[in-house]
């Protein structure tokens, strides 16, 4: 179990129809690739976020497989098309079954 | 940082007519989050007169436009994980008395104000020179009945960096004379004592060579107002202290430990080199 996961999200308030908005995701993880051995020798067991994904209004706007080679904190900026108000839905997959999400609406005018 | 600062009068001339004539870059000016413009240089405090230095540089100037960028936005800042743990912290209860840092000290963006900008000072009541970590402690061990953080740790540095915040764009101001006065001359005098198998003080790369380059490394003043960093290398916030470990080592010499009396006057020392830049709160640097 990963401790202090906190997703956190930044996505524009508003915007016009047919922008395309940029949106910066970071989720505090630790990421442990599976591949380290501690002091004694034991292969420490990998911990990871596997899976990350984006939907808008039920959409999905990206699904991104996630490996163990990817660091602590994964990061991920990306840009989406609005044509209408709603609400965005991120969720993030942990290795040991958790699912972290936050959502964030945003008025298009 | 874009081009290397260049010394003296003549290039100071070249470097402004350079500046006029290209637009601002990365590399320039460090404004965070869009609004809050950091001053990464000021003239060299008066105790530095004889090393040659006149005007001191963050830390931040030196490192690549990418970093630098890193710092720019609070999102884009690694470094904001900590303070958010340490937020939690202060406002967790600990300890025998049950008591959290918000129960005494209430909102820590007014009581805490300009603290990190003063810090290494002198406890009057201890009696020492006291770093914002050796503060935090005896908070916790005197005030709080609960136990001390290990120094050089992720939490201890997570707390420094929360309270760091609360001076973000103070300008530092460590004073130097009175009591505190024996504890920075060791600093200095520790300060331009070559250690270890390659025979290296700190004033040999940050006074003397700040500015060239070791190897690919675009060597900085040295300057602490950037603290506590998260470095990118290694993934973790960084205190002032856990960097002299490893730049003591890095000259091939068996360090002082991280909470040791020596690396407490040399906080100070160094502390002091930077009187006059802008606290960062919590800064990137690779």
């Amino acid at each position: 179990m990963a401790d202090n996961v906190t997703p956190r999200v930044r996505v524009p308030k508003d915007a016009t129809a047919g922008e395309s908005i940029l949106i910066k995701t970071l989720i505090s993880h630790i990421m442990e690739s599976g591949q380290r051995k501690d002091a004694d020798g034991n292969l420490i067991p990998r911990s990871i976020i596997n899976r990350f994904t984006a939907d808008f209004n039920g959409e999905n706007v990206i699904d991104v497989t996630m490996e163990p080679a990817i660091s602590t904190n994964p990061y991920f900026e990306f840009q989406s098309l609005v044509n209408e108000s709603g609400t965005f839905t991120f969720t993030w997959f942990d290795d040991d079954g958790s699912v972290y999400t936050d959502t964030k609406d945003i008025a298009v005018a | 940082m874009t081009r290397k600062i260049l010394k003296g009068a003549i290039s100071a001339l070249a470097l402004a007519m350079v500046a006029g004539a290209a637009s601002a870059e990365v590399g320039d000016t460090l404004q965070i989050n869009g609004e809050l413009d950091i001053a990464v240089e000021a003239p060299a405090p008066a105790h530095m007169a004889d090393t040659g230095i006149t005007t001191i540089y963050s830390g931040w100037v030196f490192r690549d436009p990418d970093t630098q960028a890193m710092q720019m936005d609070d999102f884009d800042n690694p470094g904001m994980l900590y303070v958010d743990q340490g937020a939690e912290t202060w406002a967790t209860p600990a300890g025998t008395s049950n008591k959290s840092c918000a129960d005494c000290h209430g909102d820590a963006s007014e009581s805490m104000a300009g603290l990190r900008a003063d810090y290494p000072k002198w406890n009057e009541g201890a009696g020492e020179v006291r770093t914002l970590q050796m503060q935090i402690n005896a908070c916790r061990t005197e005030q709080q009945g609960a136990e001390a953080f290990n120094y050089g740790k992720a939490q201890i540095n997570a707390m420094e960096a929360f309270i760091s915040m609360q001076s973000r764009g103070l300008p530092v101001n460590v004073a130097i004379d009175g009591p505190v006065q024996a504890t920075w001359e060791q600093g200095k005098e520790l300060y331009y004592t070559r250690f270890g198998q390659l025979e290296l003080s700190c004033a040999n790369c940050h006074e003397q060579n700040y500015d060239n380059y070791i190897r690919s490394d675009h060597m900085s003043q040295g300057q602490t107002n950037g603290f506590p960093v998260y470095r990118l290398k290694d993934t973790v916030l960084t205190s002032a202290a856990g960097r002299f470990v490893g730049c003591v080592r890095d000259t091939r010499a068996e360090t002082f430990k991280v909470d040791s009396p020596e690396f407490v006057a040399l906080e100070l020392y160094v502390a002091s080199r930077g009187n006059g830049l802008m606290v960062e709160g919590v800064s990137v640097r690779h």
